[in-house]
């Protein structure tokens, strides 16, 4: 959080509804066959449906309507078995019909909701629908005065999310767009790259005093095309809002502009021409009718969801709820944790922590440290299985396991052969170890007086000492025992 | 006759891009204001428990296989356009609003 926000948030609450543009990752456009395609040359891929020539008809792309569906039912939304496409008119040169082609008051989607992590704990943030409907074209600024567009984004398949304004702040949006970003990879239904705008998201932002119930002047941010700027562009809105309205003034209901480059938003000053959409149902395309074929295909075209599996992780591996986001958020590494766990053999799911631990803290550390993907790590799911299997069997300790991991990461050799080529096996010999331990005393009689005399605490220094003599090697707890015994006599 | 306003009728020629001169205007409002007078007579009827009719044709939509078919060429796709700059449409300059 900004320091310019921390203290406004002491008054005032704000009350944040996202709008999200999903694109469908289809092979051609929503309503024709003309391709999809990021980076193709301008204006080369369209036909006469999205260039709205006369006497093109729209025909709605079935790929399309799978890839929604999974969404709506992953989000737990009402699917409208019978819903239907509607206009929205609006003149601007990227629009080539004059209207897009959109769903208004009968959506593929209503209710459901986008399951996210903030602020340590589970929520869960209510969606109104979930639509269908069509992208514009791009405009990029040409020569002078002009403007250029490349209508080859036209008519590509959307989904637009919209959220109840159940957010209550910039981080928890930030989340949100996180976690239905992780949800459509997860479903396949999209490649939600925000920097070519497959994912774009528009805020509406508004404040209320604390406590209070009814809902304040919202502004719309628009433009909003990375994970950073969401929270950034919010943070920005809300300190804006607060300055308005602890100056007395009254927040204007509009539409503005998120420069993520300069950091501020300007007015899109829309409004002498009062935004009217015209909306009516499109005649040229009857109403969509979901059969139970279609709804049963995209149920069983379900996977495991990123938050079914971060509750699992929670529940069945024991590991922390952060812990799981960060195992989660990743599917390489939710899937390396998996994997491990399967080559745990009888420890199983009782290994799962420890295996998480091990895999967030020393092996991404070195990692992230040259660069690699957890996918082509050198100590792969049945090594780190391996591993972890040699602490819990008390072959190793936690301390030598760290040295194994790390030769095994830089050989590529198995944690078991490492540790009997070197000879890292723990002793468990008590008699070893007794022998070591009378030495130290016998050339520490100083220490060893003093801890007689009642300074218990210097056991820390023969435990020390003795782990040192034997190379990390001695089993501590025992080292830990016969000291204690011994130093007693 | 119900009324409409010079403003109602400036409002709808602005949202449908159409430039009106004063002449114009004040024979639309009569117009529309006949053609909404009519509208009354039709609201009149009782449609409770009438299925809004939206399609003429009583059918559902039929969707088409994700199927790619050849593109416009580039040249084709412009031929229409009354400015072209590097392989596009070219505009008076606009700002992007980004919006939908």
């Amino acid at each position: 959080m900004s320091d310019a926000v921390a203290p406004v948030l002491r008054r005032w609450e704000p009350v944040i509804g996202l709008e999200v543009h999903v694109q469908l990752a289809t092979r051609s456009k929503a309503f024709s066959g003309s391709g999809v395609e990021f980076g193709a040359p301008p204006n080369s891929l369209t036909d006469p449906t999205v260039l709205g020539l006369p006497g093109a008809l729209p025909v709605y792309n079935a790929a399309a309507l799978a890839l929604a569906l999974r969404l709506g039912l992953a989000a737990g939304c009402t699917i409208r078995r019978r819903s239907r496409f509607a206009r929205k008119h609006y003149f601007y040169p990227d629009l080539p019909k004059g209207y897009q082609i959109s769903q208004y008051d009968e959506p593929l989607c209503e209710g459901g909701a986008i399951e996210l992590v903030c602020g340590g704990e589970r929520r869960r943030v209510p969606l109104t629908r979930i639509h269908l409907e069509e992208d514009a074209g791009k405009n990029v600024h040409g020569a002078g005065a002009t403007s250029l567009v490349d209508l080859n984004r036209a008519g590509v398949p959307l989904v637009e999310v919209v959220s109840e304004p159940a957010i209550t702040s910039a981080e928890e949006a930030a989340e949100y767009m996180r976690a239905l970003h992780l949800l459509v990879r997860t479903l396949g239904i999209s490649e939600a790259d925000m920097e070519k705008g497959q994912m774009r998201c528009d805020a509406n932002v508004s404040l209320r005093p604390r406590g209070a119930t009814t809902l304040g002047t919202r502004a719309e941010l628009k433009n909003i095309n990375s994970f950073r700027f969401v929270q950034k562009a919010i943070e920005h809105e809300i300190a804006r809002q607060a300055r308005i309205l602890d100056g007395g003034g009254a927040v204007v209901q509009e539409t503005r502009l998120w420069d993520g480059a300069a950091g501020t938003s300007q007015s899109l000053r829309g409004k002498e021409e009062a935004l009217d959409y015209r909306y009516f149902p499109d005649p040229d395309l009857p109403p969509l009718v979901v059969d139970d074929a279609t709804l049963d295909a995209a149920r069983a075209a379900l996977p495991e969801l990123p938050m079914t599996r971060l509750d699992r992780f929670v529940a069945t591996y024991g590991v922390s709820l952060d812990d799981a986001r960060t195992l989660v958020g990743d599917p390489a590494l939710a899937d390396f944790l998996d994997a491990a766990v399967a080559a745990s053999g009888a420890a199983g799911a009782r290994a799962g922590k420890a295996i998480a631990n091990w895999l967030l803290g020393d092996l991404l550390g070195m990692l992230n440290r040259d660069g690699r993907e957890v996918a082509a790590s050198p100590v792969g799911p049945a090594a780190l299985a391996a591993l972890v299997a040699l602490v819990d069997g008390d072959v190793i300790s936690g301390k030598i396991a760290k040295d194994v991991l790390a030769r095994a990461y830089a050989t590529g050799d198995a944690p078991d052969a490492i540790v009997e080529r070197e000879g890292l096996r723990q002793i468990t010999d008590t008699s070893a170890i007794e022998a070591i331990a009378r030495e130290l005393i016998a050339a520490n009689p100083k220490q060893a007086e003093q801890y007689r005399a009642g300074k218990t605490n210097l056991l820390g220094f023969f435990v020390g000492q003795l782990m040192k003599a034997s190379g990390g090697k001695a089993n501590p707890k025992l080292a830990s025992d016969l000291l204690t015994r011994l130093l007693s006599e | 006759m119900p009324a409409l306003s010079r403003d109602e009728v400036e409002q709808l020629a602005l949202l449908a891009r159409l430039r009106l001169d004063d002449d114009e205007v004040e024979r639309m409002r009569e117009d529309l204001g006949a053609i909404l007078a009519h509208m009354d007579a039709l609201a009149a009827v009782d449609t409770a428990g009438v299925e809004p009719m939206t399609h003429a044709v009583p059918m559902d939509l039929r969707p088409r296989a994700d199927e790619v078919e050849p593109s416009l060429p580039q040249a084709v796709a412009l031929r229409g356009a009354p400015d072209v700059a590097d392989g596009a449409f070219q505009v008076p300059h606009i700002i992007d609003k980004a919006g939908r």
